[in-house]
């Protein structure tokens, strides 16, 4: 059984169709890049996994539990922006991730005090000690995304949503924001999904890429149809089993990849995959 | 070099603070000197020296009747009227806005009603609670509520509604319940717009402090005025308008340092 099951999933703005029969099933630990050309569904997807929307038809479950109505603590979520809180200092943005959750929104005494010790010693692990006391307006944008992953981890949820997350960060920034998110991975062991306009930065980073797009097209009227997932790349290896195949193995159907991350090969065998990466 | 790329210097931006100013009062001095060539005893327009020492009488003199400073004590009696009616006022919109702005049921039901309460002009409720709450402080108090609430309601409502959806729902992601977002999240983010709120509200709430007290009252710094226009006494009148507008000023300017020492995160939109 898949961790996050993705079933026939619809979602349409009004009369607009934006996602079409999008089914998904992902296994637990699994990195999943998402992308796409704007306007193509990636975000309103990532809202329907985080259940600040609801599909109109279909469902997601993550660990075989019903389907979400809102966001919750199984869920953590970073955004391009606004993932942090400007009004809280670096370390109570962290003590927040411990607090919100309290009936009132915040600790008291010595939970209080302990929590601001923890949240100390994870600043200075991911080099933000020294801005403990600093608002996150005196940080560059490099280090508020950092923020915003380690307030997102530190309420420990079972997936973890990232949309578009270094979209704004110049490039070097991003590489060590790479090497950052690769490690803190590799340490909570969490399921990823990421949004991304970069196809370089998905499949670096990524167990599976996952494209959407429109499989219909009305020049006429370019909102007729909504999009769904069209390839789903093993992006394993940085994406290379495909061209390890002996010719013979390609599939040449033309069909629609299967979508079962349990169905993948092993590394440099069989790919399930097919077109180039 | 382009006009709009010309900045003042130190010395000029005072200058041109005070240019107006000084205009003002020369205007007013050249006026007033061209009526009482006509007619020494004019009343309209005294003397800019003759209302200097109509502000020191005022202020040093006790009244002959009943031996007190009368514009020390109308300040306070206005002053404690209107920081009721403010602090009143402050409250229910901080309370109402942060509900309306983050609860849609609630911004369903009360949106519209308090969309339309603040176009019902409040001058023209006066009548109404002097009828029904009396002549006594509780009408003034109400009138300045009634004229400012509703529109610090909407502005708050407004500026919770301006927080990025991203935020609440990164709170959710974090376990907050809707009070523990209410609370944490969204009200300490409104604080610099309430005071922002009650800044652009003063002005206002001195109007209707001021209509309130002029219709029916027996101290205060509108009652005063619209008392001694009976005798045309213009030296008075001017003085104790320009005191209000020093009082003005002083209130929105203490305020706007207290909102930028506690709201140090908020850089520019605290000031």
């Amino acid at each position: 059984m898949s961790f996050v099951t993705v079933d026939n999933v619809f979602q349409s703005y009004g009369t607009r169709p934006i996602l079409e029969g999008v089914s998904l099933e992902v296994e637990e630990g699994a990195f999943i890049s998402i992308v796409g050309a704007s306007g193509c569904g990636k975000s309103t997807f990532l809202r329907l996994l985080l259940a600040q929307e609801t599909p109109m038809r279909g469902e997601i479950r993550i660990a075989g539990a019903p389907p979400a109505r809102e966001p919750g603590r199984d869920r953590g979520v970073v955004f391009q922006r606004y993932s942090v809180f400007p009004h809280m200092s670096v370390r109570d943005n962290l003590v927040a991730a411990e607090g919100l959750s309290r009936p009132l929104g915040r600790l008291f005494g010595a939970a209080r005090r302990a929590a601001r010790v923890r949240a100390e010693e994870t600043l200075y692990r991911i080099g933000l000690g020294a801005v403990a006391k600093a608002y996150p307006a005196a940080l560059s944008g490099g280090m508020q995304q950092r923020l915003a992953i380690a307030q997102a981890l530190a309420a420990k949820p079972r997936v973890l949503l990232l949309d578009e997350p270094f979209g704004a960060l110049d490039p070097g920034t991003r590489l060590s924001m790479h090497d950052f998110l690769a490690e803190q991975r590799a340490q909570t062991g969490m399921t990823v999904f990421m949004v991304t306009h970069d196809l370089a930065e998905g499949f670096k980073l990524a167990d599976r890429v996952v494209v959407f797009d429109k499989r219909h097209w009305d020049p006429q009227k370019p909102d007729a149809y909504g999009a769904t997932i069209t390839y789903d790349f093993d992006a394993r290896d940085g994406g290379i089993p495909f061209q390890k195949l002996s010719p013979a193995l390609r599939p040449t159907d033309g069909s629609h990849p299967p979508a079962h991350a349990a169905a993948r090969p092993e590394r440099g065998g069989e790919a399930n995959t097919h077109g180039g990466a | 070099m382009r006009l709009i790329n010309r900045k003042p210097g130190r010395l000029l931006a005072v200058a041109l603070v005070l240019l107006p100013f000084l205009a003002v009062i020369l205007v007013y001095s050249v006026a007033s000197d061209i009526r009482r060539a006509e007619n020494p005893r004019d009343k309209l327009l005294p003397a800019p020296g003759q209302i200097v020492a109509t502000a020191h009488r005022l202020f040093t003199e006790p009244d002959r009747r009943s031996g007190r400073i009368l514009i020390l004590d109308d300040t306070i009696d206005s002053i404690q009227r209107l920081r009721l009616g403010v602090a009143l006022a402050a409250l229910i919109a901080l309370v109402l806005g942060l509900i309306i702005g983050l609860i849609p049921l609630v911004r369903a039901g009360l949106e519209p009603f308090v969309g339309v309460l603040s176009m019902i002009p409040p001058l023209a409720l006066l009548p109404i609670l002097f009828i029904t709450l009396g002549i006594g402080e509780a009408s003034k108090v109400a009138l300045i509520i009634i004229g400012i609430a509703p529109i610090m309601t909407r502005d708050l409502a407004l500026r919770v509604r301006e927080i990025p959806v991203e935020m609440i729902v990164k709170a959710q992601t974090l376990g907050a319940s809707t009070l523990a977002i209410a609370l944490s999240v969204v009200l300490p983010q409104i604080l610099p717009r309430l005071f922002t709120a009650v800044r652009l509200g003063l002005g206002p709430a001195w109007l209707f402090l001021i209509a309130a007290e002029a219709v029916a009252s027996e101290s205060g710094l509108g009652y005063r005025i619209f008392l001694v226009r009976r005798y045309l006494a213009m030296d008075i009148i001017l003085v104790y308008v320009a005191w209000i507008t020093v009082l003005a000023v002083f209130i929105d300017f203490s305020l706007r340092r207290i909102s930028a020492f506690l709201f140090s995160w908020a850089g520019e939109a605290a000031r």
